[in-house]
């Protein structure tokens, strides 16, 4: 063996060594170092000083700051955090840099605006965050649509959200179903069919599957608060007549004349307890829901998506 | 191009090879399969945009790095090698040395641009599966990034003809930040009053204006650009980087090299 092959198969040996040693260690220490909390930071909160800072190529650092948006919000999702505190700014930043970067809207506003866990719990921001889109890209039908579905769903008010769907209708090609929305929250907005005319125009809407699977899941949840909504009436009903509550949900069958036992989306049947109330019988199965879950009931894992509705 | 002008840009290519330069392509490529890969995992429904976005800036970037490190070094390694009297001693005016080592360098930056972009438009293919019309408005950005790496250039050029290597890249790279906020500079110039206002429109003119052939966001968003953007882009590069080389061979025209 030659000297120069010597010191080859030394320093290679060194190498995989160090290599492997450093690797080691810095698990090593991760696991004795109190957690990092640096997805919790945001140095520069200024999107004005973001844009400087990239030099021009806001466009990339659009990208980054997006990215970093959606492992911020998947992250805190996941562990069924309940504050989200740099959402907000974070998709404030990236659409200052890219204005015309629609998934920062039209994902942004679904984390900004639910009820923790689901979002933020920020309606507001997810409004200006909306308003700042349209202001940019007036000519984009969607960005109105999920203003108003914003108003719709989380604030309640139907009337901002008929005015702003009649608004993105007369951008030129709007989707038909926007004068149809409008015309709903005028006379029916708290309906079910609203609420499913609504989430089918989210699923026809769009190519991503997120937000498609999103709208599965609510569609299936509607069926759910719709059916309970119901058979809760005709529990009432059977009460009203016979001054007691129906031993079983075949008896309520029976007694009300309905086509069979009323079943959920996946086909499970709906339960009744002894003090009359119409449960669904897997609620982690329907996140989405209102009704139709037991007393203290608190969703013991993600939402579960499903891909066909 | 008189023919001792192609020897000295075709040497100056030659050097520029063998200094391994074009070995940026590797890292080029691997950050963008990477992007290309990867950033569907770890984001929502930015792909394209990601990759034009990168890719279009990594060009820029590894550009203009490669621009002035190897721009500020080709007077003064001449100078230092002594390989620069031997040059002016054959029937060759410094003039020529300049426009030569000039072509040279944009030469090597052509070719390197010319790769990097059969990469974005792989990583482009690779994330949408088919290209489409608005693609080709990649190619108007890549253009505009050419025409930026001449400016460079030119600046590197004339920085190294009175300057030290340190102090060129200094100047260099100081002048493309300024560049990049040419829009702001001139907003600023145009809030001050009197003599100031004067000297602040002045220097906002005088730097390149960068912000102006960095088109990445909008062709990322595939937003169609003006054929007289194209046209003044154009026109507009072409004087400031005569302007730069202009000054470089005054100066080194009157620079005594004993």
């Amino acid at each position: 063996m030659t000297s120069t092959q010597r010191t080859t198969i030394v320093a290679t040996a060194c190498l995989v060594v160090s290599m492997t040693a450093c690797v080691l260690l810095l698990r090593h220490l991760d696991q004795i170092r109190p957690q990092a909390t640096l997805e919790d930071v945001l140095y520069i909160t200024s999107p004005k000083m973001v844009e400087r800072a990239s030099l021009g190529f806001d466009g990339l650092a659009a990208c980054l700051y997006w990215t970093r948006t959606v492992q911020y919000f998947g992250h805190r999702h996941y562990n069924r955090e309940k504050t989200y505190n740099e959402l907000a700014p974070l998709l404030e930043i990236t659409t200052a840099l890219d204005p015309k970067m629609f998934p920062a809207y039209q994902f942004g506003a679904s984390f900004l605006a639910p009820a923790p866990p689901n979002g933020a719990g920020e309606p507001d921001r997810a409004i200006r965050l909306m308003q700042f889109g349209i202001e940019h890209n007036p000519d984009n039908w969607q960005l109105y649509y999920d203003l108003g579905f914003v108003y719709y769903t989380e604030l309640k008010d139907y009337k901002k959200a008929g005015e702003v769907f009649a608004r993105g209708s007369v951008v030129p090609g709007a989707h038909p179903f926007m004068k149809l929305l409008a015309a709903q929250m005028a006379e029916h907005a708290g309906d079910f069919t609203t609420a499913r005319l609504l989430w089918s125009a989210t699923f026809e809407s769009s190519n991503e599957t997120n937000i498609k699977q999103n709208a599965i899941a609510h569609l299936r949840a509607i069926q759910v608060d719709e059916d309970i909504t119901n058979l809760q009436a005709a529990v009432t009903r059977f009460g009203e007549r016979t001054g007691r509550l129906p031993a079983s949900i075949s008896e309520l069958v029976s007694a009300e004349h309905l086509p069979g036992v009323p079943a959920d989306p996946d086909g499970n049947p709906y339960v009744l307890t002894p003090e009359g109330r119409v449960l669904v019988a897997n609620p982690d199965d329907f996140p989405f829901i209102t009704k139709g879950m037991p007393p203290g009931y608190k969703p013991s894992a993600l939402p579960k998506f499903h891909t066909q509705s | 191009m008189n023919a001792r002008i192609v020897h000295i840009a075709s040497n100056t290519f030659r050097e520029a090879v063998r200094d391994r330069v074009l070995y940026n392509l590797i890292a080029f490529a691997l950050l963008l399969s990477g992007a290309a890969i990867f950033v569907g995992q770890i984001s929502i429904d930015i792909e394209r945009l990601v990759v034009v976005n990168l890719g279009l800036t990594a060009v820029s970037l590894f550009g203009v790095v490669i621009a002035i490190f190897i721009g500020i070094g080709l007077v003064s390694k001449e100078i230092e090698k002594r390989t620069l009297y031997t040059v002016l001693s054959r029937p060759v005016r410094r003039w020529e040395f300049i426009i030569g080592k000039f072509f040279g360098l944009a030469g090597t930056l052509v070719v390197n641009t010319f790769f990097m972009a059969i990469g974005v438009f792989g990583a482009l293919l690779y994330v949408a599966h088919k290209f489409a019309a608005p693609d080709a408005l990649i190619l108007v950005a890549l253009y505009f990034i050419v025409l930026e790496f001449l400016i460079i250039c030119s600046l590197a050029l004339l920085f190294s003809s009175f300057s030290s290597p340190l102090l060129s890249a200094v100047f260099a790279f100081s002048l493309f930040v300024i560049g990049s906020f040419a829009d702001d500079l001139r907003g600023f110039a145009a809030l001050t009053h009197g003599f100031t206002r004067w000297v602040a429109t002045g220097a906002a003119y005088l730097v390149p204006n960068f912000s102006a052939l960095n088109v990445i966001s909008a062709v990322a968003h595939q937003q169609s650009l003006g054929s007289q953007l194209i046209l003044q882009n154009t026109i507009y590069a072409l004087f400031y980087t005569a302007m730069a080389l202009s000054g470089a061979i005054l100066i080194f025209e009157r620079r005594n090299l004993k």
